[in-house]
């Protein structure tokens, strides 16, 4: 199991390297920082300052190495909208994307893993047919669309929530749901399909012509064996947030690292956009990896491998 | 699948009358939007950018303007057909990139194997373990919007599915008698690929297509929505709810409108696509 997870780790290194890398490429393709920077009135003596200030009239493996290193110590240099650090700006987001995303994978769990038992516990039954329904509607209607209807219904018509901000807590709710709508609805369908999968096994069979109860049946033994697939697809469900993120914080001018990373695209602030890139990445590369141990523990296969085995 | 293709005409129409009212309902959806995309600048009763900002109106409230006008002025209609066909076109444009990369991909992994294989699959992996649109929207950043920067984009976003779905069935198809035989009589391997294993292993290729349709579309009117997409005075689905999202309050029908259509377009495809992967499932046991 520790040279699985090991392989796991380093790949996961691999994959953070590589982002790094193509931001850097991309940012040295996409034009001379030092004109971007300082536009197209500026003294060759200022370009010049500049370059060397920033290090920019060194060989681009320099540059890399300087780029590299810095970024390992956090620092991205300033925004170019309010010259602010680039950590500072993306550190105050961070709580706020987390707040709304964690709270959103906790209903996801909440509500679309027992839907999906359910509807595949009662198969063919008005409840199941609601959950896939529900499922379907949940995949095709685009987030930012589902956020827009819940100003709508919640904001405008019903006056009960306000429709964009974060001064209160009350903010986070249109977020949080809108978020989490989505995702119960990939996840219930998923769990629907491995549990039909799992209930189908002999070994449950088995345990139900034993006399088990039926509770004991779902709870003990069909759940536990669904986990392994659902840990994966719940690992998916937690990137789609992330992803998502950009989408519905803009919808709710919620200000996290979604919003702002929109932000920093359309006003072309590319030191924010490579950091905040990075911190996306690095946030993936965390989910997967966790995805990978979990993975490893909850199953045997990989649980009780020899080190020696893979 | 020799029988499929004989069948004769009254038994199409039988076996047509099997299928479910839903599985109707969506083709016939499709085929709507289809005709929209492909005829919208003949069939949209204004010209959809002409503004008459003075005379915005509720849908059937200004004649001649079945569903009323925008808050330019702008007849509603008439925008929701030509942005139909743009969301479509990109779409399409889209889809088609992205399965020709894709599949290339893929049979290219497959015929070399070794560290080929592994480059490509681990790419695969790589791009896959970052959300799209925050790629997307980071390349739309460095390189500044353009519709033809947007449209390879949006062909990208999924093919790394498509390369692992063709290596796969490449892979397994190269076992097979006809292939093995084909190779064994001295045929070409890019013609072996091309006239013998990519007929017989296009059904799922197609059924991938039409699952990552959806998403495409999907991915189009979220980045337009963004302002990443999409630029006026062309117009788009998701760009026209960000537009009316600002008017939600007083004229909620400019974004239900567009929205509605990006829903029942998405809904339509996916149902189908379920439906076609059932049956190519059930052809396959």
């Amino acid at each position: 199991m520790i040279s699985f997870i090991l392989a796991r780790l380093f790949r996961a290194l691999v994959v953070l390297f590589l982002t790094v890398t193509f931001v850097f490429i991309v940012l040295r393709m996409s034009g001379d920082p030092a004109e971007q920077m300082l536009g197209d009135l500026a003294s060759p003596e200022a370009l010049e300052a500049f370059r060397s200030n920033w290090g920019l009239n060194r060989s681009i493996p320099e540059q890399f190495f300087i780029y590299v290193t810095n970024a390992l110590r956090g620092d991205f240099g300033v925004s170019s909208a309010d010259g602010r650090q680039v950590f500072a700006v993306i550190a105050e987001r961070v709580p706020k994307t987390l707040l709304v995303t964690v709270s959103a994978f906790v209903l996801i769990m909440l509500f679309g893993i027992p839907a999906g038992i359910l509807a595949a516990v009662r198969r063919e039954s008005p409840a199941d047919k609601a959950v896939m329904a529900g499922a379907v509607i949940g995949y095709s209607v685009p987030n930012f669309l589902l956020g827009v209807a819940l100003i709508f219904v919640f904001a405008v018509w019903l006056r009960v929530l306000p429709s964009s901000g974060s001064s209160t807590g009350q903010h986070a709710i249109l977020p949080t749901v809108t978020f989490a709508m989505a995702g119960a609805a990939a996840i219930s369908r998923f769990t629907r399909s491995t549990m039909i999968d799992v209930l189908g096994q002999p070994y449950i069979v088995a345990a139900r012509a034993d006399g088990v109860p039926e509770w004991e049946v779902i709870l003990r033994h069909a759940l536990p064996n669904a986990a392994i697939p659902m840990v994966t697809m719940l690992g998916f469900s937690a990137g789609g947030l992330l992803g998502g993120a950009v989408l519905v914080e803009t919808v709710f001018a919620w200000p996290g690292l979604g919003s702002g990373f929109v932000r920093a695209v359309n006003t072309g602030d590319l030191n924010v956009v490579q950091a905040m890139i990075i911190t996306f990445t690095t946030f993936m590369v965390t989910i997967n990896l966790t995805v990978d141990i979990l993975y490893a523990v909850l199953n045997p296969k990989i649980r009780l491998q020899n080190n020696d085995a893979s | 699948m020799t029988q499929a293709r004989t069948l004769p005409r009254w038994q199409f129409w039988t076996s047509a009358s099997r299928l479910p009212a839903s599985i109707w309902l969506c083709t016939i959806w499709v085929a709507v939007v289809v005709v929209v995309g492909a005829t919208a600048q003949w069939i949209s009763p204004y010209d959809y950018l002409q503004q008459a900002p003075l005379s915005a109106s509720l849908p059937g409230a200004l004649p001649g303007h079945l569903l009323g006008t925008d808050y330019l002025g702008r007849d509603l209609l008439s925008n929701i057909l030509v942005a139909t066909q743009t969301s479509l076109m990109i779409a399409l444009a889209g889809s088609a990139i992205c399965a020709l990369i894709g599949t290339s991909l893929g049979f290219l992994a497959a015929h070399f194997g070794g560290w080929i294989d592994n480059l490509i699959m681990g790419f695969a992996d790589a791009m896959a373990s970052v959300p799209f649109i925050i790629f997307a929207l980071g390349v739309l950043a460095f390189f500044g919007s353009s519709p033809l920067l947007f449209v390879f984009l949006v062909g990208v976003a999924s093919r790394e599915r498509y390369a692992r779905l063709t290596r796969g069935l490449v892979l397994s198809a190269n076992q097979d008698g006809y292939a093995e035989a084909a190779r064994i009589v001295g045929v070409p391997s890019l013609r072996i690929y091309l006239r013998h294993i990519l007929p017989n292993i296009a059904g799922p290729l197609i059924v991938q297509l039409t699952v990552n349709f959806p998403e495409i579309i999907l991915l189009e009117s979220g980045l337009s929505f963004l302002g990443s997409g999409i630029q006026p005075p062309t117009t788009s689905l998701g760009l026209m709810v960000a537009d009316g999202r600002n008017y939600v309050a007083i004229a909620r029908w400019l974004t239900a409108l567009p929205g509605l259509i990006i829903v029942l377009t998405t809904l339509a495809i996916s149902l189908l696509g379920d439906y076609l992967r059932d049956r190519f499932d059930a052809r396959l046991r």
